[in-house]
């Protein structure tokens, strides 16, 4: 159970983050931002309504709370930069522009999803709009965008790699090691940690020594800069600062967005490691309430015309659902498609063993494996469609990340 | 052709493939100044300069993830692991990451890596240093395997996994390096997924892993002057993909497979082989797939210990020979 001490304190002036008011954008700008972390957040509400009818398997980490941050880093990257993200990325690839269906249907592991389907929730990815993955290990993802950076240095371009993860990635080994590399051969990368305040269900000052993540990375050559997470213009004033450093000077460069994730770490969290009280101690700084408000004060927008947007995001938000709905699963006998790269290095030999029927073949021949094969894979499939409400239970109450 | 060194051999697979294609570059501990662990990148830096060489520190994790990373933006990078036991430190972004990066994500990218390291028992180096994991790798679906074990193989077979687009690991044998052979003028890159077959004989196929293939070839040699055994020893040079089929043509033939493997026996590769071939050709065999493999140990330092640990020509001889009843 959560005891005072684990839990109590943590409110939002806990962080130290002092916060400046910046000027707003123009109009169309204004608009633009607040569509997009309005079509995050209905987003991930339906997504939670989606999970709990057992149309998404699987974890679903929700980024309630964080649309600020989200939105304000895509703000201010260009079309040509990289991304790659964590598991909680669902609103990462919305705000690239990756169409809502496809990020749905993804979910859902429809064949028309932005992976195919092979991925789920904590595996979106859009070449086309450079959002290189989510990952689903902690820290995973920071090596590869350090070698994505290297690989824009290599070849001379401008581009520059926003790399995001949580908190509680900044202890994995992964970050030191590649925050020195990217330091000592001058990458093109921006380093960006969501500080939403826990790592799953531990609290940051229980699982990191140091509190100002913005300073974590100064030993190993890389400077930090924080930012109001819950602002959106603040992040994108720092992150794009941040960008402009790693682009001209080829210094990488590490951003800390303090924010709060409204939300369990996943679906499956009871949050029995903070109060109640905390949590809407958090409430006032959430974007999708001052960001409107201030539209509205300062006369940008009506509230209407915030209630109109608000109900595009809705529709389009049904419209994913819609799309995600008719898009068929994938066919079973693609199960080993994508695999290998089949190129002419490579004879034509066992590449992959299919050994779930009696029937032993290759895997790249399961479409020619014969009715037995095919049955037993029909069959396999087929528990899809069973409930199974023990594990779901189990999963409700707090079991598994 | 042209007498070479194993290490020799892979060097000029290097040298040429950096000189055909500007987007392949090596990336390791001490590739560069010191120009390898095992002298297999010696001269490179000289000739490509440090942004086709680059000299890392030890990270390697976070090495093999760059690598991983600068592969799906388009660049063909060589990894240098300096041991196959410090690739289990980058065991996450090996498997989580290169392996698994093109499924998915539904085919949007591509992964062309080569991560390159030695294995092998024989020279004290004790638990830390010497160990054989291409059982560990065979395992992964996404990964290539390649274990050459001759100069020629070691040249076209690097050449094919840099110019592959799939993740490779590519697994050298320290013993190896010294190794004389000849290797083709010009020669083209060998395909994966071809073994080839040492000798020829009628009496027993014996499969030989990685160095075990100059290992069953010396058996060879003592079954047939002493005890009038000809067996046929087929090299697979790659375990993934297999060439199973090589292997079963000559079961069928010999109706007897010895598998001789330097590493541990519980999933090892020559358990994972023995099922295949028990499961393509049961009624062509006379007697049950024997297996060769490497003490069930941590390799110890001690020298006789750590030679009385890997197989030696003494017992392939004697598994041949009880596959055909002589024992």
């Amino acid at each position: 159970m959560a005891t005072e001490d684990a839990t109590g304190g943590r409110g939002p002036d806990s962080t130290g983050l002092e916060t400046a008011t910046h000027p707003l954008p123009e109009r169309a700008v204004c608009e633009q931002i607040l569509a997009r972390m309005q079509l995050i957040r209905r987003f991930e509400e339906r997504a939670g309504e989606m999970y709990a009818k057992a149309k998404i398997g699987g974890f679903l980490h929700l980024c309630i709370g964080e649309e600020a941050t989200i939105v304000g880093s895509e703000q201010a990257m260009r079309d040509s930069d990289y991304l790659l993200s964590t598991y909680r990325e669902h609103g990462h690839a919305l705000a690239r522009g990756t169409p809502p269906g496809a990020v749905m249907a993804e979910l859902f592991g429809k064949v028309d999803g932005c992976s195919g389907g092979r991925g789920g929730s904590m595996h979106l990815f859009d070449v086309e709009r450079r959002l290189l993955g989510g990952y689903g290990i902690v820290g995973g993802n920071l090596p590869l965008a350090s070698g994505v950076a290297l690989a824009s240095d290599y070849e001379g371009t401008d581009d520059v790699t926003l790399c995001m993860f949580g908190d509680g990635a900044t202890n994995q080994g992964t970050f030191g090691e590649s925050m020195n590399l990217a330091a000592l051969w001058k990458l093109p990368i921006v380093f960006m940690v969501v500080n939403n305040q826990f790592g799953m269900g531990t609290a940051l000052e229980r699982h990191s020594a140091v509190t100002d993540l913005s300073r974590k990375a100064a030993g190993y050559g890389v400077p930090g800069r924080r930012c109001d997470g819950m602002d959106v213009l603040d992040v994108e004033r720092c992150v794009g600062a941040a960008l402009e450093k790693a682009r001209v000077d080829r210094e990488p460069q590490l951003v800390e967005a303090v924010t709060y994730r409204y939300r369990g770490h996943s679906m499956a969290d009871p949050e029995e490691y903070r109060t109640k009280d905390e949590v809407e101690d958090w409430r006032p700084r959430d974007p999708l309430t001052t960001f409107p408000a201030r539209l509205v004060d300062e006369g940008v927008l009506s509230a209407e015309e915030v209630e109109q947007l608000d109900e595009q995001a809705m529709k389009t938000v049904d419209e994913a659902v819609e799309f995600a709905d008719r898009s068929p699963f994938p066919d079973l006998a693609s199960l080993y498609d994508d695999i290998y790269v089949i190129g002419e290095q490579v004879r034509d030999p066992w590449w992959s063993t299919d050994s779930r029927s009696p029937d032993v073949h290759r895997g790249e021949q399961e479409r020619e494996a014969g009715e037995v094969a095919q049955e037993l894979a029909e069959a396999g499939a087929a528990h899809a469609d069973e409930t199974d409400p023990e594990t779901r239970a189990a999963r409700a109450q707090g079991e598994g990340g | 052709m042209s007498e070479m060194r194993y290490r020799e051999a892979l060097n000029l697979a290097l040298r040429e493939e950096m000189q055909a294609d500007e987007r392949v570059f090596l990336i390791g501990e001490d590739v560069g100044v010191f120009q390898g662990a095992f002298k297999v990148t010696a001269g490179l830096l000289e000739e490509f300069g440090e942004r086709r060489v680059r000299d890392t520190p030890i990270s390697e994790n976070t090495i093999v993830g760059m690598g991983v990373g600068a592969a799906m933006a388009g660049l063909r990078p060589v990894v240098e692991l300096m041991t196959i036991n410090f690739s289990l430190l980058a065991l996450d972004q090996i498997v989580n990451s290169a392996a698994s990066i093109r499924y998915m994500f539904g085919a949007q990218v591509k992964v062309p890596l080569v991560i390159r390291m030695p294995q092998g028992a024989g020279h004290q180096l004790g638990p830390t240093h010497s160990h054989s994991f291409e059982a560990l790798y065979t395992h992964i679906p996404g990964l290539l395997v390649a274990v050459p074990t001759t100069a020629a193989d070691a040249h076209g077979l690097l050449k094919a996994a840099i110019r592959d687009d799939n993740p490779v690991i590519f697994i050298e044998h320290e013993t190896l390096y010294g190794r004389r052979g000849e290797v083709p003028d010009d020669q083209e890159p060998l395909r994966f997924g071809e073994a080839a077959v040492r000798r020829e004989g009628g009496d027993v196929t014996i499969v030989g892993i990685s160095r075990m293939a100059e290992t069953a070839l010396k058996a060879a040699d003592t079954l047939s002057s002493e005890h009038g055994i000809e067996a046929e020893v087929i090299d697979p040079r790659t375990l993934r993909p297999l060439d199973l089929d090589t292997i079963l043509t000559s079961v069928r033939k010999t109706n007897r497979a010895v598998i001789v493997e330097e590493g541990w026996p519980h999933g090892g590769v020559g358990a994972n082989m023995s099922a295949l071939i028990q499961e393509q050709a049961f009624d062509d065999l006379d007697a049950p797939v024997a297996r060769v493999t490497g003490a069930d140990i941590p390799m110890p330092y001690s020298k006789p210990l750590e030679q009385a640990s890997f197989p030696h020509e003494e017992h392939v001889v004697q598994a041949a020979r009880a596959t055909l009843g002589e024992i």
